[in-house]
């Protein structure tokens, strides 16, 4: 089992793109870990009577109009955003994970009844039923917050895990085990798991740039992550009536989600074409 | 056909309900006062409180208010909304349609057609540069907020060169015997920052289809044998390999629904469009929940019924799907 993941892992790093894309990730996630080590303390307001200072040498990403740190600003949200986003794909994975190994394994009358459940929640977009759950939450807490984006993102990932489980049931190598006289439960986890994890990587990756994007969205309208914490969809927010007179307040915090949305999707890219060389 | 048909919009019914029943338990058990906004920015006395809680049903028992959100919902009644109390839902709804119809339309147009454009040249240079390049150009496209491309835009074109206009639909100032034409124009002004936001973060995934299908419809034998007639190779890619590689995307259609009017929430609100969108947006600034309860439903029956249209496209394109 490691054999044919360690060659997947080297087609994929032989894809310039998808080099390219796991360095940039690799770098911005060391930045965003040692923030606290190298840039001003982003909560600092030294100098009030200055307001929003341009890009200098002082400061990089220039100042905001509380006179914080842009780059120590953008830092930390980094750390908010890619914490976010890894603990929630994290938690829709392991939820979609099962419900799909469930579904496809069991099948009859369980399996029909978890994918209507599954049907009715892909047609609301999940956006919508976050803005349900969010909206009359005055002050959330951030893993309240990773709770809700994590819950709400495991729909598709259980179609895709039971999708992959039916075919692998008809398999030779699952009818012997069965035929060996293997438990439901190991049937489940020795052979249908192993075999559904390239599914579940590529759908990590996917699930992870979408996330950003869904955390920076809600944190934009004002139902995500609140301040003073920083998240870079909410320093666009507080940019917003200052696009011309200080544009380095929303140009920054744009190009971090970009860079690293981009990043993820080239890794998840080459993965996806690794685990299916037709596609490519 | 017709029994098909029927059966399939059956089936979508019966989704819906559960995706009403689904919405309405979450709107339910999220933790906070719907009525907040409107009890706690003023002194208000407790009758009042109460006689507030009893207007919008929220004194009765969770089933009882699932029953009587169910009963008015299926009549098209979403209630009252907090924010423009009195104004039912139904009324702002329909008001916001058709701006969010129009840049929907807009976005469709741009993403199908250059989108398709742009996969088959793709898919004919496969491997050069300009495949690898337009391939990342759409992934940076798709990896952009769109609100802050929005931003960007407006920052530039519409007030840095003055080009274009930076919000609404229509010219406030646009006097009222302008002729038909200048009103047109002047809409479609305001359309096109946009539809070229909308477009930009959702073309990536009209391209991919586009591209991996064509590459599937190039290898096989009726283009080689298309090629081997003489045909031109213009006639060769549109009429022989392209009319068999349209099929997958039309998959696309029914993912389209959700994207576009996810993203709409937040361009309409950054170019205050004055369409769902927007509703939406301002709706979650003022907590009014009966507004995103109605938005929810409605775009949740968009999606639904986008999925109908693409299974029937299927089964009027492909005769095989019929069997099933």
């Amino acid at each position: 089992m490691i054999g044919p993941f360690r060659r997947t892992f080297a087609r994929a790093w032989a894809d310039p793109s998808g080099r390219g894309g796991l360095i940039t990730l690799g770098a911005l996630a060391a930045a965003a870990i040692i923030a606290p080590w190298w840039l001003p303390d982003p909560a600092a307001m030294p100098d009030l009577a200055a307001g929003a200072t341009p890009p200098s040498v002082a400061h990089l990403f220039g100042t905001d109009q509380l006179s914080r740190d842009v780059l120590a600003r953008v830092a930390h949200g980094g750390r908010v955003s890619l914490g976010i986003a890894g603990l929630a794909v994290a938690l829709s994975l392991t939820l979609g994970t099962a419900v799909g190994l469930v579904a496809g394994y069991l099948g009859g009358t369980v399996d029909a009844l978890l994918m209507r459940v599954v049907d009715a929640a892909l047609a609301i977009p999940r956006l919508f039923i976050l803005l349900l759950l969010l909206v009359v939450w005055e002050q959330i807490p951030i893993p309240a917050l990773i709770a809700a984006i994590g819950a709400t993102g495991w729909f598709a990932t259980s179609r895709l895990v039971r999708g992959d489980v039916l075919r692998l049931r008809q398999e030779g190598f699952v009818q012997a085990a069965t035929a060996l006289g293997a438990h439901g439960h190991r049937t489940v986890l020795r052979h249908l798991l192993p075999n559904a994890l390239g599914v579940i990587l590529v759908s990590a990756t996917l699930g992870i740039g979408e996330v950003i994007l869904l955390e920076a969205g809600l944190s934009f309208l004002g139902v995500g992550v609140r301040p003073p914490t920083p998240s870079w969809g909410g320093m666009i927010l507080d940019a917003r009536n200052q696009l011309t007179t200080a544009p380095w307040l929303f140009l920054f915090p744009g190009l971090a989600i970009l860079l690293t949305v981009l990043a993820v999707n080239l890794v998840s890219d080459a993965l996806r074409a690794a685990f299916d060389p037709r596609s490519a | 056909m017709t029994a098909w048909l029927v059966r399939r919009l059956g089936q979508a019914t019966l989704t819906f309900a559960a995706v009403a029943g689904l919405l309405f338990v979450l709107m339910r058990v999220a933790p906070g006062d719907p009525l907040a906004r409107l009890t706690d920015e003023r002194p208000i006395a407790p009758a009042e409180r109460a006689r507030l809680r009893a207007l919008f049903g929220l004194d009765q028992p969770l089933t009882r208010q699932l029953a009587s959100f169910a009963s008015a919902a299926a009549r098209g009644d979403f209630g009252v909304s907090i924010e423009y109390y009195p104004v039912r839902v139904g009324h702002l709804v329909a008001a916001r349609l058709p701006p969010s119809l129009l840049l929907g339309g807009a976005v469709l147009l741009v993403n199908f057609s250059l989108g398709v454009w742009l996969g088959v040249l793709q898919a004919r240079r496969r491997g050069s540069g300009l495949d690898r390049w337009l391939t990342r150009l759409a992934i940076a496209g798709y990896a952009m907020p769109s609100f802050w491309l929005g931003l960007v835009l407006v920052s530039l074109f519409a007030i840095r060169w003055r080009l274009l206009p930076a919000a609404q639909m229509t010219d406030p100032l646009l006097s009222a015997e302008a002729g038909l034409l200048a009103r047109g124009i002047d809409v479609v002004r305001h359309l096109v920052l946009p539809t070229v936001t909308l477009s930009v973060v959702t073309i990536a995934a009209t391209m991919r289809y586009q591209r991996t299908a064509m590459l599937e419809a190039l290898r096989r034998d009726f283009v080689r044998a298309a090629r081997a007639r003489g045909l031109s190779e213009r006639r060769v890619i549109w009429r022989h390999a392209w009319r068999n590689a349209l099929f997958p995307v039309l998959t696309l259609l029914g993912l389209w629904v959700p994207i576009l009017v996810s993203g709409s929430v937040f361009v309409e609100s950054v170019f205050n469009w004055p369409g769902l969108g927007s509703l939406a947006a301002s709706a979650i600034a003022t907590r009014d929940y009966p507004v995103l309860m109605a938005t929810a439903l409605l775009v949740s029956a968009a999606v639904l019924l986008g999925g109908v249209l693409t299974d029937l496209g299927y089964r009027w394109l492909d005769p095989r799907t019929r069997a099933a």
